[in-house]
């Protein structure tokens, strides 16, 4: 099971992992539109340690935020307080976002398909009758459509990763090579996709989700019985995730101890 | 020209039952003590507009007062669910709540129409999702000089638009800082607006990045000191971060729930007193 803090080799946690492997993919100077809990986590650990000069845009409409510990929510005094600008609902989605100057957006989900589209609004067959309304779209799908690339961080387990989403609220590769430039989407889609297992990517040919990369002490079998459908592990095989370093771990256990402190 | 009123005075005169209601402030300056005298006042059968529904209308479809919901985030944020809004549209408690989910890209635009007096928004948005199919009014739209197929989102026009600021002067101009959200827009959209305020000063001195929208524009102004509770007014209050953790306890029992809103809403009175 992956739920809880397992302890894991080397003395850090599979959640631990995940952030440190999601901040990972942040590179130092990019602009990344971030959406709260583990990306907003994510996104301030990278500033911490190997990317100071990431530029964080949260949807709140607060541009190049620069706080000293980790928001509870998107709207956070802090973020305002540490912004270069702060900008109206409005202008962050239309002058900010829709025109592709965002590099990266950086999602979670409830649930994620095969090709990487994401499910954030209701669980069942029947969105007049879900069997569980999730808060919704909020700014996700124009952050996946727009975005010059995306990354999702998803706790990975079959009801997360499933074969397909109950409803699409956020495209990735819809339903294969081609459906995001029939769609007219500007960004590229999602390019990562981060859990507390390892990290898959989409298959550059078929569009799939792949198994790139284990995390320490995870096995192939181990992804596979939490992914609902057939995970394949990417051409050349899985890569080993390099173990969190001792920095990595004390910035983020750091932030964690700072969570929504006001 | 804008009436500075007392809060419950505002309220009776501004949201009327099965009205169209936006109250507005994204994560900032959220109008729970206007929201909470609508509550004392009993509304109902209100369409509740709102980018992320938050607490504030929790406590109100919790309560009984809403018949349909435009939205496009409904949870505690950084919290988790919002169980009186999960309660109301899985199980029908206590009454079935009809939905109508955007995006926030949607939303913001709708709102944007709504204020520039244009019939709907252009946006690049919703292309292959599901909200199309679920009953998000959007539809596609070409753009005649370019041919390119874009997303046509309609205006929203509500009847009322609640908000709360900072400060008002003594004619009723309003001025807002910190995260400024989609409040401007809202209030322009609305037919009528109540606006509750920390203060009424003698004169607005100039702030950076603040929004001031004129008395002219503005129906009523009442004084609410620590009306945005447990959001906060940048300057004036943090964002009580342990409430929100909290409420997640409080609403997920229905009675716990009532108890909470008996004891801290209907058997209190609106803050601010005589208003001026």
């Amino acid at each position: 099971m992956t739920g809880g803090t397992p302890a894991r080799p080397g003395g850090h946690s599979a959640a631990e992992m995940m952030a440190v492997a999601a901040a990972r993919q942040l590179r130092d100077g990019m602009t990344c539109f971030v959406g709260i809990g583990l990306p907003s986590t994510a996104a301030n650990l990278a500033r911490a340690t190997h990317a100071p000069a990431l530029v964080l845009v949260y949807e709140s409409g607060t541009i190049g935020s620069r706080p000293d510990r980790l928001p509870l929510s998107i709207g956070d005094g802090i973020l305002a307080d540490t912004a270069d600008a702060v900008v109206s609902v409005p202008e962050v989605f239309n002058y900010w976002l829709q025109p592709g100057r965002i590099d990266v957006g950086f999602l979670g989900a409830a649930q994620v398909d095969r090709f990487a589209n994401l499910n954030t609004t209701v669980i069942g067959p029947d969105y007049r009758h879900p069997r569980v309304r999730l808060p919704g779209a909020g700014g996700a799908p124009e952050i996946a459509a727009s975005c010059r690339e995306v990354i999702v961080v998803a706790r990975h387990s079959r009801r997360t990763f499933v074969e397909r989403v109950d409803f699409v609220t956020s495209v990735g590769f819809g339903s294969g090579p081609g459906d995001r430039e029939r769609l007219g989407l500007g960004g590229a889609g999602p390019r990562t996709v981060i859990t507390d297992l390892g990290v898959l990517e989409p298959d550059p040919r078929t569009c799939e989700l792949v198994l790139t990369s284990l995390h320490p002490g995870v096995t192939l079998e181990q992804a596979r019985a939490a992914t609902g459908w057939p995970l394949a592990a990417a051409r050349g095989g899985a890569r080993r995730t390099e173990p969190p370093t001792a920095a990595e771990l004390a910035a983020l256990r750091r932030l964690e101890r700072t969570r929504g402190v006001t | 020209m804008a009436e500075i009123v007392p809060l419950t005075d505002a309220i009776a005169a501004a949201v009327h039952d099965g009205d169209t209601v936006a109250m507005e402030g994204f994560t900032h300056l959220i109008p729970f003590a206007a929201a909470q005298e609508v509550v004392r006042q009993g509304r109902r059968d209100l369409t509740l507009v709102r980018m992320t529904p938050d607490i504030v209308y929790d406590q109100l479809i919790g309560m009984g007062c809403a018949r349909r919901l435009v939205f496009s985030w409904g949870g505690n944020p950084g919290v988790g669910s919002l169980h009186r809004f999960r309660d109301a549209v899985e199980n029908g408690w206590p009454a079935p709540l009809e939905v109508e989910e955007h995006s926030h890209a949607g939303m913001a635009n709708r709102y944007a129409a709504g204020a520039s007096g244009l019939p709907f928004a252009v946006l690049r948005g919703y292309a292959g999702t599901d909200l199309p199919v679920h009953g998000a009014t959007v539809k596609p739209i070409t753009c005649p000089f370019t041919g390119e197929v874009l997303t046509a989102v309609p205006a929203l026009r509500p009847d009322v638009a609640v908000v709360h600021a900072q400060r008002a002067d003594r004619r009723g101009n309003v001025q807002l800082w910190g995260i400024v959200g989609i409040q401007k827009e809202a209030v322009l959209a609305s037919a009528r607006s109540v606006v509750t305020v920390e203060e009424v000063v003698d004169e607005l001195d100039p702030r950076p990045g603040a929004v001031v929208l004129p008395g002219w524009a503005v129906g009523y102004v009442a004084r609410a000191p620590g009306g945005a509770h447990p959001s906060y007014a940048h300057g004036y209050s943090e964002r009580d971060n342990d409430f929100y953790v909290r409420w997640d306890a409080i609403s997920r029992d229905r009675d716990a729930f009532r108890r909470w809103m008996r004891e801290h809403v209907l058997e209190r009175r609106a803050p601010g007193g005589s208003g001026g």
